[in-house]
């Protein structure tokens, strides 16, 4: 791209093996459900079969009785907690409504919410004895969705829940948790001054992030109050701090050794199963394991919200949008907590707008609670916004990427919650798309065939938050990389090549490790797509750290002044003193005598976060006897900042345009009339699969981050939230109707004749 | 002890014999019992394909056979994949060179339903691998780079 600044990187931007892979094409890489310790117990827990329920009481004496159990564990085994919140990372904690979504305290507030757990011998009979615990429910009205939640005399999910954020301040029950709004300029003025106005209403389901390992837990206790829990989680210290607060323990009581995690997006930040294994091992003085059903994940880990949003936009006949109103309420789930802040601040930050308002509420309903997923509440909501603007331009006559470009962000430009960007790189992303061979090539045209070519842009802010790493230099002259951040998809690669560049060293030089909670200072989880960021910067400090001492070292040996030695490539010089040379693994031999090892460290909160943004094309086919849609071909063009392993950011590209399909199309959380999940396996909560999609062809337009020392912004969770809006747009294009539904309905668009 | 089955079986070319109880699964035997665990479980219905097995030459979900099924039968896992101490199978080392796996969770399964495919169709197009890895689940890379992965290793091991 033009707009890749010529750098002088000679690790950073190439493709090696990364340094865990032969670990997990052989089966050898232990994630935490193939933890095994002597004497294990295996951990069920019992859950909600009502929506919504008063438990009146629980009876576990059978369950003790059945050969082999050993414990049994209700919420009177939890201390009670204030309510009251807690900021811990991406996610803002309450470590009341945490305790009551563990383990259900009087109330079961969604189908699947836990109310017991045993451990036993073996799984098998944990699950017999969780059926021999008699449970007395009193079963109340539920409710589903926001909009009927809002409704005055819904029922009331949360008695002690009063709306945060109201003009004036309310004591009335309500399941709405929070409003926010953002505005800006004059509405009214904004619409006179409209062209063409474009108004629709959306509704989109609650889907999930549909990692392929099960949540896991094993928690070992120790008689003199120290506890080690091995889990597949995004944050080891994020999960030794929850189950801390939720347990009322010192978080240094607990030590969090990370296992290989399968998968998150978001959603393995909270904790599900880590204190019941805790309070369960405490109980019997063994290790107990938990790992969830798929069931059990869908059911009642943190999906994200379904979501009910109205949008309002004007432009004028030059392309210029005039105004923009929206209105969202999402589903926080059985406790508050949605991602509709995120989803106001990011649903119209590709554009420099005037005239604003966008109204959030964080509604809670009788379902899981909601966790992050990849760039969570910003999918949501450019389904609403990057359609509309499909229309507004198509009504207007123009092309869809010269429409975004028209109206689009650049340096400078306030985003609609107020700051303004740095540079960002919207722009090269819509001229990326634009110039792209797919959007260049014409659409497939076969006699009969309905297809459509669609386009939509996405933003997200990504994440700072802190970090810590350790750069250990070998004897041998090599280094080990050791850092906080669980590897999700690549980042041990990407943290060792930052190193290597620093260091001078190949990538393969530098061995990266994922430490516990012991090992480490503080580092908060992997998400918000901050680990090549952010722990890359800590990473890059580190490095530099280390080669401050190396050239300290090398002075002491030449007896030269520590600034009179130069580090470059792997060697250091001096440029006094006979201007002597020495290569890293040379120096590494001496460094006995040199004063000792050398460590370099960072720990940091990085300021400096560089957004980014996406634009996609995408062309499909729409069946005109079935409605299914196909997906012919899809080009996604995102700023990527600085790409440090090129191929697995086309990877976070790839995932998450995949993901974004399967909401698009396919996913959503299907529940009856008495409130319970009916798709609760992987047959029904139909994910993509390898005939579901094509290649997806990736285009990195690189815009360096100002804010890093190596221009790296963060890849992985922006490129999720413009696939179902591009995907949407194609299919208008194909046959004629503007679908506002989320997943999109095939038999509907049938019913209405048009094609 | 009592109502256990005893089971001999060959497991990546070795005899194996053990005892399980009949409601344990192939895949808890592999993990459990025996302590292979580059079996995944991800869903326990045959829906994922995380725990794939081949059984005399098929690819199945070790999740859908009993632990007493697996008596006189020849089982491959991904363990069995690799050969040699020293190298990798073409197929696991065109996944590390393309970068055809993020978390990992789903690889053990998508190289033992690969190698199964090449085993039976050395020259698959992209849409026969497609159609060969269809049973298997991943939610991290979008496939694509799994499927060039797998066409490569093809074409390695037919020596083009």
């Amino acid at each position: 791209m033009a707009t890749v600044q010529e750098a002088k990187f000679k690790v950073i931007g190439t493709r090696p093996i990364r340094h865990d892979g032969v670990d997990k094409v052989t089966g050898r890489a232990k994630y935490g459900a193939d933890i095994s310790l002597p004497g294990l117990l295996h951990g069920k827990v019992l859950r909600s079969p009502h929506a919504h329920a008063k438990i009146k009481s629980i009876d576990v004496s059978a369950a003790l009785k059945l050969p082999g159990v050993k414990a049994v564990l209700t919420s009177a085994d939890f201390p009670k907690l204030q309510s009251g919140v807690v900021p811990m990372g991406e996610l803002a904690m309450n470590p009341h409504y945490m305790s009551m979504n563990l383990l259900a305290h009087d109330k079961v507030l969604y189908d699947g919410h836990p109310v017991a757990a045993v451990a036993a011998t073996n799984p098998h009979i944990a699950e017999e004895a969780i059926r021999l615990i008699k449970v007395e429910y009193e079963v109340l009205p539920h409710v589903l969705d926001a909009e009927s939640a809002m409704k005055e005399g819904a029922p009331i999910l949360l008695p002690e829940l009063r709306t945060s954020g109201t003009p004036e301040k309310s004591d009335k029950q309500t399941n709405v948790a929070s409003q926010v709004r953002f505005a800006r300029g004059d509405l009214e003025a904004g619409f006179k001054a409209a062209d063409v106005i474009v108004e629709r209403e959306f509704n989109t389901a609650m889907v999930h992030q549909g990692y392929i390992e099960p949540h896991n837990a094993v928690a070992q206790y120790n008689p003199d109050g120290q506890t080690t829990i091995w889990t597949s989680t995004q944050g080891a210290f994020t999960a030794r701090d929850q189950c801390a607060l939720v347990l009322n323990i010192p978080a240094s009581s607990i030590k969090v050794i990370p296992a290989e995690i399968g998968g998150g997006f978001g959603g393995k930040i909270g904790i599900y199963l880590e204190p019941l294994a805790l309070l369960m091992s405490k109980k019997t003085g063994k290790p107990v394991k938990l790992v969830m059903s798929r069931g059990e994940v869908l059911r009642a880990t943190g999906p994200t919200s379904g979501s009910h949003i109205r949008v309002k936009m004007g432009a004028n006949k030059k392309g210029e949008i005039t105004a923009a109103q929206i209105w969202m309420a999402y589903e926080a789930g059985a406790f508050p907590g949605s991602p509709v802040g995120a989803g106001c601040m990011t649903v119209l930050a590709p554009y420099n707008l005037e005239n604003l308002q966008i109204d959030g509420f964080d509604v809670v309903v009788n379902r899981p609670k909601t966790a992050a997923y990849r760039a969570p509440g910003a999918t949501n909501a450019a389904m609403g916004a990057e359609t509309v603007i499909d229309e507004l331009a198509e009504k207007l006559g123009f092309d869809p990427i010269e429409f975004r470009r028209i109206n689009g962000a650049k340096e400078g430009t306030a985003q609609p919650a107020g700051p303004k960007f740095l540079r960002i790189g919207y722009l090269e992303t819509l001229d990326a798309a634009k110039n792209s061979e797919h959007y260049k090539s014409p659409l497939p045209k076969v006699d009969g065939r309905l297809v459509g070519r669609g386009v939509a842009s996405g933003f997200w802010f990504n994440a700072g938050f802190q970090s810590s790493a350790t750069v250990n230099i070998n004897t041998d002259g090599t280094a080990n990389v050791v850092t906080g951040s669980p590897d999700i998809g690549g980042s041990r690669a990407s943290c060792a090549m930052i190193a290597a560049e620093v260091l001078g060293l190949k990538a393969e030089q530098v061995h990266p490790v994922v430490a516990d909670t012991e090992s480490i200072g503080h580092t908060d989880m992997t998400g918000g797509s901050r680990v090549t960021f952010a722990t890359g910067y800590a990473v890059y400090e580190a490095a530099q750290d280390a080669v401050n001492q190396l050239k300290q070292r090398a002075a002491t040996l030449w007896k030269a002044k520590p600034d009179d030695v130069v580090y470059q490539d792997g060697v250091v010089s001096c440029t006094t003193n006979g201007h002597e040379s020495m290569t890293l693994r040379e120096l590494a031999g001496r460094l006995p005598r040199a004063g000792g090892p050398v460590t370099g460290q960072a720990s940091m909160t990085p300021r400096g976060v560089g957004p980014v943004f996406a634009t996609h094309v995408v062309d499909v086919e729409v069946d005109a006897e079935t409605g299914k849609v196909d997906i012919l071909r899809y080009t996604a063009a995102q700023d990527v900042g600085k790409a440090v392993h090129p191929s697995y950011v086309e990877g976070q590209i790839q995932g998450g345009v995949s993901q974004g399909v399967g909401w698009a199309l396919n996913e959503e959380y299907y529940y009856d009339e008495n409130g319970l999940m009916r798709n609760t396996g992987f047959l029904d909560y139909r994910m993509p699969t390898t005939l579901d999609l094509p290649m997806i062809e990736t285009i990195l337009v690189e815009v360096p981050n100002p804010g890093h020392p190596i221009g790296i912004r963060g890849v992985g969770e922006v490129p999720i939230v413009p696939p179902p809006a591009a995907i949407a747009n194609a299919i208008y294009r194909a046959v004629g109707v503007r679908l506002t539904e989320l997943p999109m309905p095939k038999l509907k668009t049938l019913a209405l004749g048009c094609f | 002890m009592s109502g256990k089955v005893h089971v001999e079986a060959t497991l990546n070319g070795e005899q194996v014999e053990f005892l399980c109880e009949p409601r344990q699964s192939a895949l808890e035997v592999l993990r459990d019992v025996l302590g292979f665990t580059g079996a995944k479980e991800g869903c326990l219905t045959g829906d994922c394909g995380a725990c794939s097995m081949v059984m005399d030459g098929r690819v199945v979900c070790s999740c859908l056979v009993l632990g007493p099924e697996m008596q006189g039968h020849t089982i491959e896992t991904v363990e069995g994949i690799a050969k040699d101490g020293e190298k990798l199978h073409p197929l696991q080392q065109k996944f590390l060179e393309h970068a055809a796996l993020q978390c990992g969770i789903c690889t053990p399964g998508f190289l033992v339903a690969a190698k199964a495919l090449l085993d039976k169709n050395p020259k698959p197009t992209e849409h026969e691998v497609r159609f060969g890895l269809a049973g298997n689940l991943c939610r991290c890379t979008g496939y694509d780079k799994i499927v060039r992965a797998v066409m490569d290793a093809a074409a390695v091991m037919q020596g083009r």
